[in-house]
């Protein structure tokens, strides 16, 4: 695909917003991992995407970098020179080769058995690809395609020094510790020359030390590069400390978007994401007052509900346990949300059955704690009430 | 799971208690598994009738051996190897290591003498000994000369080892001419040193050759992009009937005949890599595999134009560069030019030299590849597609100039194979030559050039030595032919190859760039890809 695609935007004005999200939806058969999601990451800014696991973060980097074709909604991204880039469009490698998008992995994907170097040369591959005249020149030794690769080591060293690896050059990367292999997915990432660095889950695993030189390296990368950042982070306090902006999923659905301060008191968000504990849901759920509701509480997971067929959010039990394409296994139910239940606790004075399902808070903690310890042995509850079972993935 | 420690854990057997016990159990497991394989065999009687043979006693014999083997490998085999990893406490050493003990220098003496006076006796040996024995003598003989060599090499490993590659072509270009002089002293006379260097650079030289430059060329696919391709033999068949047909219709010659086939190959290859190359692992494998066939089939079958399974002869010589040929016939025959006496064997080394040369220069443009970006990416492309994708790298072009590159030089040696036999047919291009060369490359570790060299040399060496092992004739009759078991030793090989060294030969990885020193890379750490 060519320039064809780029097209240019009609508001001037959405020009220091380096990725526009629009409706994005992402169904993987009944299962709506990312429903109507629509967010901007402006440029030069670190904009954290957070949410509890399976909220479907992973999928919106997946949809972003091209390895998952959207079911509906616009991705855009504008270059720094003024050129735009539709990605949901583009093929999978065209993204970070013309968009200059470039990505980490949740679980790394280095090249285990290259050298560091060798690592961070491959990333520059497309530049010394033409540099080489397509191999063919730099067959015959020519002169411009060896400057061009002393020119790559030189980067390569820049980075590897960035990320505080420069010593380890000629090892091979999959002899790193953990901290240091994260540090050098993103020095490989950095070395496509991005203008926007999408990070899953950088801080996963690292210890406070190398969380601490993960942090600095980021602050590095966003002062002194001008590359802006999109960060999927677990950890709240790295959040807080080095994000401009937040948004925050549950459940596919954005439930608050806004600077860090105005994420961190969002009742919404509290609830979703900072948990709110089994007692105090149960207060919520009294409050509320749907004996629907505390019947499922005691009686845990509605087995009797098999995936649904619907795939509508709110079409009541869409439980569906999919092979995540990273080893994860999630099984969600639509009407668990937490960010809901805040919204019927405040909507129950007016009206008991303004929104059925939403309002209906089958919920299910997300804390593995609860989910395993109350076996399903009891009746199933009634058909309509929505099912729920968040057997949480293994990943953390 | 928890781990129950049972009393009996603690009593450990020794290796004399458990000998016995496991001897048995061998032997019982042989006998299973021979029972109807080696006791009975089907055979048709003189009126043809199906009879049942009976071999109770080479059962017995194997079983016995079985056992035998199983006992002694636990009695003192185990323990001799775990002694091996024990420091001595008194000096804090490891023993010395066998090899150190297997190689002494009196035992070199030793076989040097022997060898000396074997070599004395060669003419008389008959008369001495009576036939049967000399045949043993000469299998010493054989065997002392091995290991004075084995000695020499071990004596300057390091030395070898730090100048493998050189050392390795040095030996490589002296080849024909130390076999001619060789066998010229032995002979007596210049002729007979050609007439009989005829063996040693066809057989050994040229065959070996051209599978080292075959498994070069898949290693390209295979070793350095890791996709398994199991049809490589069809670029093969492809170089070889393209040299076949366009030489014997058009007359072209082979120095114009071997790019077009080598570029021939490429586009087949590209021609299979497009709808191909999105499968991945096991799916790609069979998809090869299946092209393979399907090449071979169409030769079969498609007689107007290959002459069907009877092949294609009269397949020209190559020239010497069109200024000699090696046509006995032809006004400008090498010898009459350079006056020299006629033999076949000029041909022979020419084209020992030839193939080196094509050898060579698959090395180069290898290794000169792999430093380049698209090498790299290759190599990038095997620890993770994924990676590669997030970092802009097209996987398609990418993998298809793997597979173009690797059929190019399926399709140099094909030409080369073709001119060499004079005579091609779909014969030669059967499943089992793919299984070969992957073998070839697996063993040698995937990626290492020098390691699949060798790997070259040992397997098809090695069994066309099997071709000189007469003497085994007096041992198990006149109609056992060693030939017949190749097979059977190349599995063999294989799979002690594989318990020893699970990554080949070399299984460690050159970096292709470094900053302060290259160090090789474990094997621990490379992938072998997924497809
Ligand atoms: N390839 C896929 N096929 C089917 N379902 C998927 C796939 N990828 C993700 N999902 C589902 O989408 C939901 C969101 O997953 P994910 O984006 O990984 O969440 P997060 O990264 O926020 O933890 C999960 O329920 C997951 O099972
Ligand atoms: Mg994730």
């Amino acid at each position: 695909m060519s320039d064809a695609s780029s097209i240019q935007k009609a508001n001037p004005g959405m020009n220091d917003a380096i990725l526009q999200v629009e409706h994005l939806s992402m169904k993987f058969g009944g299962l709506v991992a990312i429903g109507d999601l629509s967010f901007q990451a402006r440029r030069g800014e670190i904009t954290a995407l957070i949410g509890p696991n399976g909220a479907g973060k992973t999928t919106v980097f997946n949809c972003i970098t091209g390895f998952y074709k959207p079911s509906e909604g616009m991705i855009t991204l504008n270059r720094r020179d003024g050129s735009n880039y539709l990605l949901e469009r583009l093929p999978n490698h065209e993204i970070p080769a013309r968009a200059k998008v470039a990505r980490t992995f949740q679980n790394i994907r280095l090249f285990s058995g290259m050298t560091l170097l060798e690592n961070l040369l491959v990333a520059q591959h497309n530049k010394l690809m033409k540099a080489s005249g397509y191999t063919i020149l730099g067959l015959f030794g020519f002169s411009g395609y060896r400057k061009a690769s002393a020119e790559s080591v030189e980067l390569a060293k820049h980075w590897l020094e960035k990320a505080d690896l420069v010593d380890r050059a000629d090892d091979p990367a999959g002899d790193l510790p953990y901290g240091a292999q994260r540090r050098l997915e993103i020095a490989r990432a950095m070395c496509t020359g991005p203008e926007l660095l999408c990070l899953d889950e950088p801080a996963a695993g690292l210890n406070p030390k190398e969380s601490m030189a993960l942090n600095a390296l980021l602050m590095d990368i966003k002062d002194n590069t001008g590359t802006s950042i999109l960060l999927i982070e677990h950890d709240m306090a790295v959040v807080m400390q080095i994000s401009d902006h937040v948004v925050v999923l549950e459940y596919g659905r954005k439930i608050s978007d806004g600077s860090p301060h105005a994420v961190r008191t969002d009742p919404r968000v509290i609830a979703a994401y900072l948990g709110v504990e089994d007692e105090e849901v149960e207060t919520v759920l009294t409050e509320v007052g749907d004996e629907d509701v505390i019947e499922q509480l005691d009686t845990g997971p509605d087995s009797a509900h098999g995936p649904g067929t619907s795939s509508s959010y709110f079409a009541g039990p869409v439980t569906d346990t999919v092979g995540h394409s990273e080893g994860e296994r999630v099984t969600v139910s639509k009407g668990a949300s937490r960010a809901a239940q805040v919204d019927a606790k405040s909507s129950a004075a007016a009206s008991k059955a303004a929104s059925p399902a939403a309002a209906k808070p089958s919920a299910k903690p997300s804390a593995a704690k609860s989910s395993a310890a109350k076996p399903a042995t009891k009746a199933p509850a009634k058909p309509k009430t929505p099912g729920v079972s968040s057997r949480r993935g293994g990943r953390k | 799971m928890a781990v129950t420690t049972s009393p009996e854990r603690d009593i450990v057997a020794t290796p004399m208690q458990r000998a016995p016990r496991e001897a048995l159990y061998a032997g019982a497991i042989a006998l299973g598994l021979f029972v109807l394989f080696i006791g009975l065999r089907t055979d048709q009687n003189i009126s043809n009738e199906l009879i049942l043979v009976q071999r109770w006693w080479l059962l017995a014999v194997l079983v016995v051996l079985t056992m035998a083997g199983r006992f002694l490998y636990v009695a003192y085999g185990q323990p001799f190897l775990a002694n091996q990893k024990i420091v001595d406490v008194a000096t804090g050493l490891l023993p010395e290591s066998v090899a150190t003990r297997f190689f002494r220098l009196p035992y070199f003496i030793a076989a040097i003498v022997t060898v000396a006076v074997l070599v004395f006796l060669a003419g008389s040996l008959d008369g001495l000994l009576g036939p049967g024995l000399a045949g043993y003598a000469r299998f010493l003989r054989a065997l002392a000369t091995i290991y004075a060599l084995a000695s020499v090499l071990f004596y300057f490993r390091t030395f070898i080892h730090a100048h493998f590659s050189a050392l390795g072509i040095t030996a490589l270009a002296l080849y024909p001419v130390i076999v001619v002089l060789v066998l010229a002293l032995y002979g007596g006379s210049v002729a007979a040193g050609f007439q009989g260097s005829l063996k040693w650079v066809d057989n050994y030289g040229i065959q070996i050759l051209i599978y080292v430059m075959l498994a070069w060329g898949l290693n390209i696919v295979v070793g350095l992009a890791g996709l398994l391709d199991l049809g490589y033999v069809a670029f093969y068949a492809v170089g070889a009937y393209c040299y076949a047909l366009l030489g014997t219709q058009y007359g072209l010659s082979f120095w114009i005949l071997l790019p077009a086939a080598g570029a021939m190959a490429a586009f087949w290859g590209v021609l299979l890599g497009f709808p191909v190359l999105r499968l991945r692992g096991d799916y790609l494998a069979i998809v090869t595999l299946a092209f393979g066939e399907i090449i071979r089939l169409v030769l079969i079958n498609w007689r107007e134009v290959t002459n069907g399974s009877a092949g294609i002869t009269g397949i020209p010589k190559v020239t010497f560069f069109g200024l000699m040929t090696f046509n006995v016939s032809d006004p400008n025959y090498i010898a009459k030019v350079l006056d020299i006496a006629t033999s076949s064997a000029y041909y022979k080394i020419f084209l020992y030299y030839l193939i080196l040369g094509l050898c060579l220069l698959t090395a180069f443009v290898t290794i000169r590849l792999r430093r380049m970006p698209v090498g790299r990416a290759w190599e990038a492309l095997r620890e993770d597609e994924i990676a590669c994708r997030s970092l802009g790298i097209n996987t398609t072009t990418t993998k298809l100039t793997a597979f173009a590159t690797g059929a190019m030089f399926g399709g140099f040696a094909g030409s080369f194979f073709a001119a060499r036999q004079g005579f091609v047919s779909p014969e030669s291009f059967i499943f089992l030559e793919s299984a070969i060369i992957l073998a070839i490359v697996v063993l040698g570790g995937m990626g290492s050039l020098v390691g699949i060299a060798v790997a070259a040399m040992v397997m098809i060496g090695g069994t066309e030595v099997l071709r000189e092992l007469d003497f085994l004739k007096q041992v198990f009759g006149p109609d056992f032919t060693p030939e017949l078991y190749r097979m059977l030793l190349f599995g063999m090989a294989m799979v002690i190859v594989m318990l020893w060294k699970p990554r080949g030969f070399v299984g460690s990885r050159e970096p292709t760039a470094f900053l302060k020193e290259s160090r090789a890379v474990s094997g621990s750490f490379t992938k072998e890809g997924h497809g």
